[in-house]
């Protein structure tokens, strides 16, 4: 009898670990085995023709905090975060509150919203281009129409990084908002008439009964703004290269030209885990900390 | 304005892209009573009670609560609370938050809103699952918690659409008899949306019955039972529903289109002496009684009920007789007729 039971445990074990496999194939080869392979390098020193690569320890970590250009990108990035995150969520929950009520041509209102997220960032990019130009764009044709001087948005190090985060947040509020509107209309109806008879106001409503129910999406998005903080730099290739004097170069561009503009491997792999040990850490803030004060339906 | 009346429908119509939602709907309820919108689905129960608490506004006609025109007001400024089917909770807030959300909505000092929550959780049983979520508690919990909510803020009328309809049927019938007596306790007047007929003839004072957005008839329980308005009435109320018959099944009686008849006055008798003879259909037994399904030419909904066990095998024939004055009449157009 026992040993009946043991051998469907283990069936069902053996079971379970085959289903997972795919996955942890695939994640292995090209998550965690590059993962480690890159903080192995970043132990190394830089191969050149006339001095081999050695092991160094901590020393490319060293360099890098005595570096002031790694803080300078570090500055902005955290500035770059700071914004964009926020706002970008505050105003995909806007929208999506309003193009979730009933309003006239909500289908274009909503498909008005989404473009921009279908547009790839590159192209995007070359969009603003054409907005930002000194003389030529559209801000400073509209400038001059009030008598405004011409600013040269893209290239100087006090507007740059501005520039570069109203990109971003142009681009990813409306994505941001599909997933708020898909939740707001799991919200059911009769929780608003509810409301209605006992005299709540729709900013009440709103406050105390949609924004908690949403918790699970923002916890969502939070934690895609937050990765794509880091990750979306398509844009700077091709609006300031990181320039000028470094005011808007955001660390994983920096990783970029440390790798393939320097041909330093090792600092940029060193910079690569810290990056990703910084990353977990939030990540696991965020999830452990908005857990538990999130309501799951 | 109107005296007595509490509230008041007068002539109220609503319709969506010109189809039928309810029409001519007029309805008088006193004080402290319980009146329960009865119907098949779709009939427009629902649509009336959302119109009386103002989550839609009518086309035509007016309402009046308390002596107030209310037609185009608020929901809020109705003075009223409602229970609704799926009881509507706020489910990322505990017991205790949602009963008194509506207080806090309308700024109720702490400690009054604590002594009526703690009020309103006593008299539905909720002592002790305050700090539960809504997810954590049984369809009967979160039933009383609805009812909380609406209690708790001491309006005179409260609207129930279809409380009962998510529970199982041995809590419905419990739950029924403190809905009842709650309402009795607090004096509070009470409009309940229900498709139940058992429901509504056990609670309701006046059950209003409703057909494709019309009343059908405004009456007490022994009035819809026994005086049926139309045949409509008299098929939908009472398990099982009356018979049907065509005039001509019968002989010597008055000029009328259709006679209705109860199963319970109907009683089985020896071959060759019934008034009636008959083809037993079906038989059903429920326990104290078995119900007997016949068949007969011009004759719709024949039952008779049989105490105990009494099977009878389908095809069988039987002879069934009654007495004249427990025949309902009804016109060419299925109205009653009354007997002088």
């Amino acid at each position: 009898m026992s040993k009946h039971v043991n051998n469907e445990r283990r069936r069902q074990a053996i079971y379970g670990w085959l289903l997972l496999s795919p996955a942890a194939v695939m994640l292995t080869v090209f998550a965690f085995y590059p993962s480690a392979a890159t903080f192995w390098s970043s132990l190394f020193s830089r191969h050149t023709r006339r001095k081999p690569s050695e092991f160094v320890g901590t020393e490319n970590y060293a360099d890098l905090f005595a570096d002031p250009t790694f803080w300078l990108v570090v500055q902005n990035n955290l500035f770059y975060a700071a914004v964009t995150i926020p706002v970008s969520i505050g105003i995909a929950l806007a929208m999506a509150l309003w193009a979730n009520s009933k309003i006239p041509l909500r289908g274009f209102v909503r498909t008005a919203y989404f473009t921009p997220t279908v547009l790839p960032m590159i192209a995007a990019a070359n969009l603003w281009l054409f907005f930002y130009t000194p003389g030529l764009g559209v801000l400073d044709q509209i400038g001059a129409f009030f008598g405004l001087p011409s600013v040269n948005w893209l290239g100087q190090p006090e507007t740059a990084l501005w520039a570069i985060i109203i990109v971003t947040i142009w681009k990813e509020a409306g994505f941001f908002m599909i997933f708020y509107l898909a939740a707001l209309q799991t919200i059911p109806e009769d929780l608003k008439e509810a409301a209605d008879i006992e005299g709540t106001s729709r900013w009440t409503y709103t406050r105390r009964i949609v924004i908690p129910l949403l918790m699970p999406t923002t916890l969502f998005i939070m934690v895609n703004a937050m990765i794509n903080s880091v990750k979306l730099i398509d844009h700077l290739f091709i609006l300031t290269k990181g320039g000028p004097s470094d005011a808007s170069k955001l660390i994983l561009y920096y990783i970029w030209e440390m790798a393939f503009a320097f041909f330093d491997a090792p600092h940029a792999a060193a910079m690569t885990i810290l990056i990703l040990a910084v990353l977990c850490i939030v990540a696991a803030i965020q999830f452990l900390y908005l857990d538990r004060r999130t309501h799951y339906q | 304005m109107t005296g007595e009346a509490f509230v008041e429908l007068k002539d109220v119509a609503k319709r969506w892209n010109g189809q039928l939602g309810v029409e001519n709907i007029s309805l008088e309820i006193e004080q402290g009573s319980f009146v329960a919108l009865l119907g098949p689905s779709g009939c427009g129960k629902s649509t009336s009670l959302r119109l009386l608490a103002g989550l839609e506004l009518p086309d035509e006609g007016s309402i009046w609560i308390d002596g107030r025109d209310v037609t185009t007001s608020a929901a809020s400024d109705r003075n009223l609370s409602m229970v609704f089917q799926s009881y509507a909770l706020f489910p990322h807030l505990s017991v205790a938050e949602n009963v008194v959300f509506g207080l806090k909505v309308r700024r109720v000092p702490r400690a009054e809103r604590n002594e009526k929550l703690g009020n309103a959780l006593k008299i539905t049983g909720l002592e002790g699952l305050e700090d539960r979520k809504p997810s954590e508690l049984s369809g009967g919990q979160r039933q009383r918690v609805a009812l909380a909510r609406a209690i708790v803020a001491g309006q005179k009328l409260c609207l129930m659409d279809e409380p009962l309809s998510n529970l199982d049927a041995k809590l419905r019938a419990s739950v029924r008899k403190d809905i009842k007596k709650l309402q009795r306790d607090l004096g509070i007047t009470v409009v309940y949306v229900t498709h139940d007929q058992t429901e509504a003839m056990s609670m309701a004072d006046k059950v209003v019955l409703m057909k494709d957005g019309r009343i059908q008839q405004i009456g007490s329980p022994d009035d819809l039972y026994n005086r049926p308005a139309n045949t409509f009435v008299a098929e939908f109320v009472g398990a099982p529903p009356m018979a049907l018959l065509d005039f001509h099944v019968l002989d010597g009686l008055q000029e009328c289109q259709t006679l209705g008849l109860r199963a319970e006055k109907i009683t089985i008798v020896p071959f060759g002496t019934g008034r009636l003879s008959c083809t037993v259909s079906e038989a059903e037994f429920l326990g104290s009684e078995t119900l007997i399904g016949l068949e007969h030419d011009g004759v719709v909904g024949l039952t008779v009920l049989q105490p105990g066990l009494a099977m009878l095998a389908e095809g069988e024939r039987i002879d069934i007789t009654f007495n004249d004055e427990d025949l309902h009449m009804f016109n060419e157009v299925g109205e009653r007729i009354d007997r002088h």
